[in-house]
């Protein structure tokens, strides 16, 4: 197995005393894509930020491990990062209506990706960038590079995002919940346009989102996020199968499956709420919601390794959802 | 959360905005003190010319004569007493014409701002219109054309400074006339007069404090000028600015003569500004420039 | 767009109207012009020849009539003291007070952009309180008298800048510093709240994550937009300044319209002071209808709709 395209290890984000990330570990493969999934608030945008360099002055960043394509993210100088970004890895951003800038149009904001990573004219930058937009699934790509963004719907915004993207062949791009801002319809869309680009560039996409419907349909391999942790990572087929973290089972539970969840059954629900992680937090941060818990849950909790490159954090064993539905 | 991460941590910054109230806080206080004790504070007569013992230097040069601390004017007159009654002037300039400014102002932007509609129109009209006079030519003209006195320099200034008020109260009387209490008293029958009263501006107050500290520090600034341009207060009165239009003549060779004055005037301005910046912050009045 | 254009010129007719009656009510506030005009050694009959001379016998309606009739010609009548046209006097001055105005605007935006950016890109650092402190101060001093000081340090003692006068280029420099500290203040503040928003905005985040250098990010992407609204107020600046240039031609004797305002103030010359005070604020009403044109043309949202 060749070495990952993006390998994170023990990611650690801080603001101040709260830790926003703590030891979040995950790798994505060339070509593949990796959904991160969890609720508002565990981590799982920080961390897309912090893989970027792009969090906020006053965050620190740390980790046992981060490397992309073989480069060393920590030891690179900010300067040496911002040639990565829009080059080699790409960010798209929930929020299309304002993610551009409303003073420039289209093509200025698209080319200048192009002119500032690969130099050339501007001339050649747009021509790229109308075939882009024709890529996407704009029509009429000459007049579009000629718009503001305030002329463009939401869904043709996350378009023009996605185009921008792609100006420079990036060989990863992470999406940071790109549908969650649109339309239903729309959001069917884009995700079969991410979907298509994946397949025919061979792109690798880390895609952020909270939505496990997302997950199951674009993802070939998950990780659930809760209170700044990976708490299971596995390919889609084998989490939605045997999902092993019970938080991850309380997750799925959620998810109404049209034929298997009755009418009348109430939907699942996690009690309690996400705990406020306090500096010197120690154990498993579920266990105050966890009907499992005991009280070793308190003390370190170990990662264990199922079949096929799952894993899970958490004190029960591999299997023991097995022997808990044979009971 | 991907939204708020990217914007920028914010470092407390409380004790500099506190140590602004403060500072202005003093200075303020300490200027209105010595106005109200001006008579008996004062080391000599502020009127009483003495030509043998012209422009005497103040305390910090060489030849400085004791008992004339700031030294003497180009008459002879005490520096220090006339900077003494001089506050008065300020004082009594800023604080009169913010009175009748922020009566005017408070009043149509009030108005303005709970009928809405017609009556909104026209006030905003009233306050593009006064926009477009040039307080200082105008004020000028009308000291220049009726003779110069304390009493029309206040009512002028007044006259004219009232747009800022008009201008926030409008806004914030927008603001709190949609809050339920508001509503919540209509519901309980209070007649009008009374919800404008009891409700709105008890509420708009503070925004209101805020614009008055900078309408004071305008009007102090302004009377100066027309002072110095010899259309404000009339001499003899010790006016800072007049002071620093006398001392002219005499300021390539006696420097100090302007400089004086013109350090007060600063001072007071700057610990006005510093006391609304800090009231702004601490009545949480948001931006009312 | 055409609509509010169109009612936008409406309203400032209406307002340049209103004004041109308070400057005409202005010179009667005295009650009898003609005897203020006469002097107070003029004799009863030397009165009358004043009042039928000028047209003072007649009612105030007439008069008013007479008088805007005439201004819309561009006929401001004669200055009794300069013994000349008055549109001639102010067209012969203005060249100076504009560019003093012009030169302030300058001075105090080549100044307050690049410190209300810094104070943005270090917000809540003591770099970002010492620029505030900054415009404090501007907002403290009295021009006037920092005019008389700039001439004592900047003329006098270091010999760097001519004190008075209209000679050359230089004898614009002090003037104009001063005229530019009245809006260095308010310029600055609205850089920096301007560039505080732009820098927390989600295409901020993009032209990060594009990997823009952070020339570009600034200069361009950011500043931008924060200078929309400086613009704007730029202009309604220049509208204040030049109506507050009189102190400052007075202090250094500049021969510009405040000078010759304040010349026919202290001469009673009432025909120049109505009709300077119609001029400055009809400059000012159309500089604010400029400033909302230049407002629609700078943001993209504005122009299409």
């Amino acid at each position: 197995m060749s070495a990952p395209l993006l390998d994170i290890q023990g990611l650690r984000v801080e603001f101040g005393d709260t830790a926003a990330v703590r030891g979040a570990s995950f790798t994505v493969s060339r070509g593949e894509t990796h959904c991160v999934v969890g609720e508002s608030g565990c981590g799982k945008s920080v961390s897309a930020l912090a893989v970027m360099n792009l969090l906020a002055r006053g965050a620190r960043r740390s980790a046992d491990r981060l490397v992309f394509a073989g480069q060393d993210l920590l030891a690179l100088p900010e300067r040496r990062m911002a040639e990565l970004r829009g080059d080699r890895m790409a960010m798209i951003f929930q929020e299309p209506m304002t993610s551009l800038n409303p003073a420039y149009t289209v093509g200025s904001q698209m080319a200048e990706v192009y002119t500032r990573h690969r130099g050339g004219s501007r001339r050649a930058a747009l021509d790229r960038a109308a075939g882009l937009l024709a890529k996407v699934g704009i029509t009429a790509p000459g007049m579009r590079l000629g718009q503001f963004p305030h002329q463009l719907s939401g869904g043709l915004r996350q378009r023009v995002m996605i185009a921008m993207a792609l100006m420079c062949d990036p060989e990863l791009l992470i999406a940071d919940e790109p549908t969650t801002a649109l339309d239903v319809t729309v959001q069917a869309q884009i995700l079969r346009l991410l979907a298509e680009l994946q397949r025919d560039l061979g792109l690798a996409i880390l895609l952020i989102t909270h939505d496990l419907g997302i997950v199951a349909r674009i993802a070939q391999r998950v990780s659930v996020m809760y209170a700044g942790e990976v708490v299971e990572s596995a390919p889609t087929a084998a989490l939605f199968a045997d999902p092993s973290h019970p938080y991850t089972r309380g997750l799925l539970a959620c998810v109404p499956v049209p034929g298997k969840v009755k009418r009348e059954e109430a939907l699942g629900s996690i009690p309690g709420v996400v705990p406020r992680i306090q500096p010197g937090f120690e154990g498993c941060a579920f266990r105050d919601r966890c009907a499992h818990a005991a009280p070793v849950c308190a003390g370190p909790v170990p990662r264990q390794r199922g079949e096929g490159a799952h894993e899970f954090l958490c004190r029960l064993p591999p299997g023991w959802t097995a022997t808990e539905r044979a009971a | 959360m991907s939204g708020a991460v990217v914007m920028p941590a914010r470092r407390r910054v409380a004790w500099g905005k506190r140590a602004g109230l403060v500072i202005g806080g003093v200075i303020v206080g300490a200027v209105l003190l010595v106005a109200i004790l001006a008579p008996w504070i004062t080391p000599h007569d502020p009127f009483v010319q003495n030509l043998d013992n012209r422009l005497s230097v103040p305390f910090w040069m060489e030849g400085a004569k004791p008992g004339h601390l700031l030294g003497t004017d180009g008459l002879g007159r005490d520096y220090l007493s006339r900077l003494i009654y001089g506050a008065r002037i300020s004082m009594l300039i800023g604080l009169l014409t913010v009175v009748t400014s922020g009566l005017i102002g408070t009043t149509l932007g009030v108005l303005g701002g709970f009928f809405g509609g017609k009556v909104d129109d026209a006030v905003l009209f009233a306050i593009t219109c006064r926009l477009a006079i040039p307080v200082v030519l105008v004020a000028l003209a009308v000291v220049g054309l009726l003779g110069s006195s304390l009493t029309l320099v206040i009512l002028v200034l007044g006259l004219l400074l009232w747009d800022r008020f008009a201008v926030v109260a409008r806004s914030t009387t927008m603001q709190v006339r949609n809050l339920d209490y508001v509503s919540a008293a209509w519901a309980a029958g209070l007649s009008t007069p009374a919800i404008l009263l009891k409700e709105i501006l008890p509420n708009i107050a503070s925004h209101l404090a805020v614009v008055a500290t900078l309408e004071m520090a305008l009007a102090i600034l302004l009377e100066a000028a027309l002072s110095f341009l010899g259309l404000g207060v009339p001499p003899p009165l010790p006016s800072w600015g007049l002071m620093i239009a006398e001392g002219k003549d005499y300021m390539f060779f006696s420097p100090w003569v302007i400089f004086i004055p013109g350090v007060a005037l600063f001072i007071l301005v700057f610990g006005i500004n510093l006391l609304g910046d800090g009231l702004r912050d601490l009545l949480g009045a948001g931006d009312t420039r | 767009m055409l609509r509010f254009a169109l009612r936008r010129l409406i309203v400032a007719l209406l307002v340049a109207l209103t004004v041109m009656v308070l400057s005409f009510m202005l010179t009667r506030l005295s009650g009898d012009l003609a005897i203020s005009i006469a002097g107070a050694s003029a004799t009863q009959a030397d009165v009358e020849i004043i009042r039928r001379a000028y047209g003072l016998d007649r009612p105030l309606v007439v008069q008013f009539l007479d008088w805007i009739g005439r201004a819309a010609m561009g006929d401001f009548g004669e200055s009794f003291f300069f013994k000349a046209r008055v549109a001639d006097l102010i067209a012969e001055r203005m060249p100076i007070t504009l560019t003093l105005g012009l030169t302030g605007l300058a001075i105090a935006l080549i100044v307050s952009i690049p410190l209300g950016m810094l104070a943005a890109v270090r917000e809540n650092t003591w770099v970002d309180r010492l620029v505030q402190v900054i415009a404090m101060f501007g907002q403290a001093m009295p021009s006037f008298w920092l005019g008389l000081i700039l001439m004592i340090t900047l003329g006098l003692q270091l010999g760097w800048l001519p004190i008075s006068g209209t000679g050359s280029w230089q004898h614009y420099v002090m003037p104009g510093i001063v005229l530019a500290f009245s809006a260095i203040p308010a310029l600055t503040r609205l850089t920096r709240s301007g560039m505080i928003q732009a820098l927390g905005s989600d295409y901020i985040r993009t032209a990060r994550a594009k990997g823009l250098s952070r020339l570009s990010i600034l200069g361009k992407h950011a500043l931008r937009n924060a200078a929309i609204p400086v613009v704007s107020i730029a202009a309604v600046q220049l509208g204040f300044m030049l109506g507050g240039s009189i102190v400052i031609e007075t202090v250094f004797a500049l021969h510009g319209v405040g000078f010759l305002a304040w010349e026919s103030i202290s001469k009673n010359d009432f025909p120049v002071v109505q009709a300077v005070v119609l001029v400055l604020a009809l400059i000012y009403i159309a500089l604010t209808m400029a400033a909302d044109l230049l407002n629609a043309l700078l943001d993209p949202r504005l122009r299409s709709a």
